[in-house]
């Protein structure tokens, strides 16, 4: 039976709160003592950043799809092995990076693609392009153009750093909450999200600067 | 007198800097670089930008079929999990 919880983030707080909120560790208590509808409400409130976590990683709808519903279904799976030392939230990336990363790995056919691949800190120029923004990209384009341009940003970035920058700057994990998600440490994550955002900054600097202006125009 | 940073060790500061996460004496030093520096100025307001555009961007929708097949496959394992009782 479709339960109608799916047709958006709302519907999860509807469905779960009564109005008052949505109170993660409340549905995730009533999950565990075997509520479905309780887990339904907590994959309708989290499916839509889930999906996005997946399609930035694995830069792949099907298999988007794929980590989507697996992670979903281990979480329901593995419920009565969630003890709450972390947030539920924090506990589904990690799981959902991990599916997202294993699909990443078998595209590629290699078993390369890690998280704590060691980084070249060295004096890369990851600052060349030194120009200020022409106006407000939210104002300029329109949410699918501004989409496609911040999608072909990203997708340019390594996995390490995409993932890193996603955790802790699109859904807005902590540095800590990021290091345990990802298995890094501390250090590690922040010194990728350094690299992540000054990469990004790069390359949409090229993409939404002043016309006209080059580098250093302004001295 | 306190001598000023380089752009490098500013930059290696950017995130402390960009999350607020030092003390107010180090915060000054940083400031004072931007203040002086062009170039840092800029990487620093378009790093801003460029975190909270991603940040402002409504993400895509989950297409309704991706979440039918979602619902569905959780219906079936919520069922296996029943009849396994």
């Amino acid at each position: 039976m479709v339960t109608g919880w799916y047709s958006g983030p709302e519907a999860g707080m509807q469905a779960t709160n009564d109005g008052i909120g949505f109170d993660e560790a409340a549905l995730v208590e009533r999950a565990r003592g075997g509520d479905d509808r309780a887990f339904e409400s907590l994959v309708g409130h989290y499916q839509r950043k889930i999906y996005r976590l997946a399609r930035n990683i694995t830069q792949n709808d099907e298999d988007a799809e794929d980590v989507l519903q697996d992670a979903f279904l281990k979480a329901y799976t593995n419920l009565e092995k969630f003890h709450g030392d972390s947030k539920f939230y924090t506990w589904i990336v990690r799981i959902a990076v991990n599916e997202a990363l294993m699909k990443l790995r078998k595209r590629r056919g290699d078993r390369m693609v890690s998280l704590d691949e060691e980084l070249d800190l060295g004096d890369e120029g990851v600052t060349r392009e030194i120009a200020v923004w022409d106006g407000n990209p939210e104002q300029t384009y329109s949410q699918e153009e501004l989409r496609k341009h911040l999608d072909d940003a990203i997708q340019s970035l390594k996995p390490t750093f995409r993932t890193v920058f996603q955790l802790r700057d699109v859904e807005e994990l902590s540095t800590e909450e990021t290091a345990e998600a990802l298995d890094l440490s501390i250090p590690a994550v922040k010194s990728r999200l350094l690299r992540a955002r000054l990469q990004l900054r790069e390359r949409l600097t090229r993409q939404f600067k002043r016309k006209g202006d080059d580098a250093f125009a302004f001295l | 007198m306190t001598r000023l940073l380089s752009c490098k060790q500013f930059l290696s500061e950017l995130n402390a800097y960009l999350d607020e996460k030092t003390s107010a004496e180090e915060r000054g030093r940083l400031q004072s670089h931007i203040n002086e520096c062009p170039n840092c100025w800029v990487v620093v307001d378009t790093t801003k930008k460029t975190i909270n555009v991603y940040k402002g961007v409504e993400p895509q929708a989950v297409p309704g079929d991706v979440k039918e097949r979602l619902m569905a496959a959780l219906q079936r394992k919520m069922a296996e999990k029943r009849g396994g009782c």
